[in-house]
C-alpha cells in the first residue's frame, strides 16, 4: 500500500461523520422541546457529507450520495411540505391547518404534533438536498486557476 | 442622559457594522469581496431585528416546566382528564410564570439566514460563470470588456451597413 | 446610575465585547485584499454574531447562524474562491470617497432615527406588546410544543416557512443548473477520462 499523508485526517473523519449525522437527527427531533429545528439539522447533515467529501475525495462521496439523489431529496422535501397542506385541506381545514388533520377540537395536540413533525421532515429533506447540491456543483467544477495566483 | 445613551449604544454599534458591510459592498471591485460585504450587511440586519426582540429580564422563548402544565387531550382522555377545565373552557391565553423574549423576530431571522446562504451560493455560482466567461472577477474589468465588445460589434455593424449601401 | 452597574453589568460587558470583536473583524474585511483571509474572517464574523444572538436570548437564531453562516456559507465561499481568484485588485485611492460619503450619510440618518426607538430590552415597546408576545401566551394551549420558535415557524406561520423552503430548493436547483452540467462539471470530466482510457486501450 502506498503511503498516505492524510491517514490521521481520514481516521478522525471516519470517527466524526457518524457522530455528526446522529447529532443532526438529535437536533431535528428535539427541535420541539429545545433549540434547534429542521433548518439547522439539514445543514448539519449536509456538513457531514461535505466532511466526507473533503477527507475521501469528491468522487467517492458522489458514489455514496449521488447528485441525482441529492436533487431528488430536495424536491421530495418540498413535496412533503406541500402535501401536508393538501392533506389538511382534504380533512376539511384550511391549507396547513394542522388542527384539522385528525378533526380535533381546539386544545387537542395530536394534529399539531404530527403536522409539525412531518413539515419539519420536509424542511430537513429540502435543506439537506439543496445544500449538498450546491456543494457538489461548486466543488465538482473543474478549476483552471494558475499556480502563480496563490 | 447616560441611560438614554446606554440604551441606544447597541443600536448605534449595529448601525455602524451595517454601514461597514454596505461600504464593502459599494466600494469593493472584487465580486467575491462584494458578496462578503453583502452577507455582513445581511447578518447585521438580523442582529438589529433580534435586538428589538430582547426583553430585559426575559429568557429564551422555550417554555419552562412551570409554564407547561400537563394538558388534557380531550380526544384521548375524555372530559374528565386532569386539567380538563382548561381545555373545556377554552382558556387560550395563559398567564406565564416567567418572562420570555419575543419569538416572532427570531423566527423571521432564522429563515432569513437560511435563505441568505442559498442566495449567497446562487450569487457565487454566477460569479464563477462570470470568471469562466471573462477571465476576471473585478467588476471594472468586466465592464471594460463589455464596453470593448459593444464597440467592436458597433463597428462591425457600421461596416456591414456601408458594404450593403456600396 | 448606580443600578446600571449592579444589575446588568455582566450581559452589558458581554454585549460590548462581542460587538467590539465584530467591529474589528468587519474593519479587517474592509481593508484586506487576500480573498482567503476575507472568507475566513466572514466565518469568524458569523460565529461571533452567533455568540451575540445567544446573549440576547435568541438561541435558535444563534444556532442557525453558527451552522449556516459559519459552516455552510464559509464552505461555499471557499469553493467559489478556489474557482475564481485568490487576491483582490488594489483599489484606486479616490474611488473610496463616494461610498464612504454615502455610508456616512446613511449612518447619520439611521442614528438620528434611533432617537425615537424604544430602548434595548424595553418590555413595553410596540414590538414586544404585539402579536409576538401573544404567541408565547397562547402557544401551549394551541400546539403543546414548548419551543415557541418552532411552533411559530412550523404551525402559526407555516405558509411563510413553505415559501422559504421553496426558495432554498430553487436556489439549489439554480446553482446546479449554472454549474453542475456542461463541459467543466465533474461528471463530464469523469466521462472524458473514461473515454480517453478506452481510446488508449484500443490503440
Amino acid at each position: 500500500m502506498k503511503s498516505d499523508h492524510h491517514v490521521i485526517l481520514r481516521v478522525i473523519g471516519k470517527c466524526f461523520i457518524p457522530l455528526i449525522v446522529i447529532y443532526g437527527f438529535y437536533v431535528q427531533f428535539h427541535g420541539e422541546v429545545g433549540p434547534g429545528g429542521a433548518f439547522q439539522a439539514g445543514v448539519v447533515l449536509a456538513v457531514a457529507i461535505i466532511l466526507h467529501s473533503l477527507t475521501f475525495g469528491l468522487a467517492t462521496t458522489m458514489r455514496a450520495v449521488p447528485p441525482v439523489f441529492a436533487r431528488t431529496l430536495a424536491a421530495v422535501g418540498v413535496l412533503i411540505y406541500v402535501g401536508v397542506g393538501f392533506w389538511s385541506m382534504m380533512q376539511g381545514g384550511l391549507f396547513l391547518e394542522y388542527q384539522a388533520l385528525f378533526g380535533e377540537p381546539p386544545g387537542g395536540h395530536d394534529g399539531q404534533h404530527a403536522g409539525i413533525i412531518i413539515v419539519e421532515l420536509g424542511v430537513l429533506f429540502a435543506v439537506t438536498g439543496a445544500m449538498i447540491t450546491i456543494f457538489y456543483a461548486l466543488a465538482g467544477r473543474v478549476a483552471e486557476i494558475r499556480d502563480e495566483d496563490w | 442622559m447616560v441611560e438614554f445613551v446606554l440604551e441606544r449604544a447597541g443600536y448605534w454599534a449595529i448601525i455602524c457594522l451595517m454601514m461597514i458591510g454596505l461600504y464593502i459592498a459599494f466600494s469593493a471591485e472584487n465580486l467575491i469581496k462584494r458578496l462578503v460585504g453583502l452577507s455582513i450587511f445581511q447578518t447585521t440586519i438580523c442582529l438589529f431585528y433580534v435586538s428589538l426582540a430582547k426583553v430585559s429580564g426575559g429568557t429564551a422563548p422555550i417554555l419552562l416546566p412551570e409554564d407547561t402544565p400537563y394538558h388534557s387531550d380531550p380526544v384521548h382522555d375524555g372530559v374528565n382528564g386532569p386539567d380538563s377545565l382548561l381545555a373545556a373552557t377554552g382558556e387560550r391565553f395563559a398567564d406565564l410564570h416567567h418572562l420570555y423574549s419575543n419569538p416572532l423576530p427570531h423566527v423571521l431571522m432564522l429563515t432569513a439566514i437560511v435563505v441568505g446562504v442559498a442566495t449567497l451560493s446562487l450569487g457565487l455560482a454566477l460569479i464563477v460563470r462570470i470568471r469562466e466567461a471573462y477571465g476576471t472577477i473585478e467588476a471594472d474589468e468586466v465592464r471594460e470588456i463589455d464596453m470593448q465588445t459593444a464597440f467592436a460589434q458597433e463597428l462591425e455593424a457600421d461596416k456591414d451597413i456601408k458594404e450593403a449601401s456600396a | 446610575m448606580r443600578d446600571l452597574f449592579t444589575a446588568d453589568a455582566g450581559p452589558l460587558l458581554i454585549n460590548i465585547t462581542l460587538l467590539a470583536i465584530l467591529f474589528i473583524v468587519a474593519l479587517a474585511i474592509a481593508r484586506l485584499r487576500s480573498l482567503f483571509a476575507i472568507v475566513m474572517l466572514s466565518g469568524v464574523y458569523s460565529l461571533v454574531s452567533a455568540a451575540w444572538y445567544i446573549s440576547v436570548d435568541a438561541v435558535d437564531v444563534g444556532y442557525t447562524e453558527a451552522a449556516v453562516g459559519a459552516g455552510m456559507s464559509t464552505a461555499v465561499l471557499l469553493g467559489a474562491m478556489l474557482l475564481t481568484a485568490r487576491t483582490a485588485k488594489p483599489e484606486k485611492p479616490l474611488s473610496k470617497l463616494g461610498p464612504f460619503l454615502v455610508c456616512g450619510a446613511t449612518a447619520a440618518m439611521l442614528i438620528y432615527a434611533t432617537v425615537d426607538l424604544p430602548g434595548l430590552g424595553d418590555p413595553n415597546s410596540p414590538a414586544n406588546t404585539g402579536p409576538g408576545m401573544t404567541y408565547v401566551h397562547v402557544n401551549w394551549f394551541d400546539t403543546g410544543v414548548p419551543n415557541v420558535v418552532t411552533s411559530v415557524l412550523a404551525s402559526y406561520r407555516g405558509f411563510d416557512t413553505m415559501g422559504e423552503t421553496v426558495v432554498v430548493f430553487v436556489a439549489g436547483l439554480a446553482v446546479a443548473m449554472l454549474l453542475g452540467f456542461g463541459e467543466r462539471s465533474l461528471a463530464e470530466t469523469l466521462r472524458n477520462k473514461k473515454r480517453k482510457g478506452k481510446e488508449g486501450d484500443a490503440s
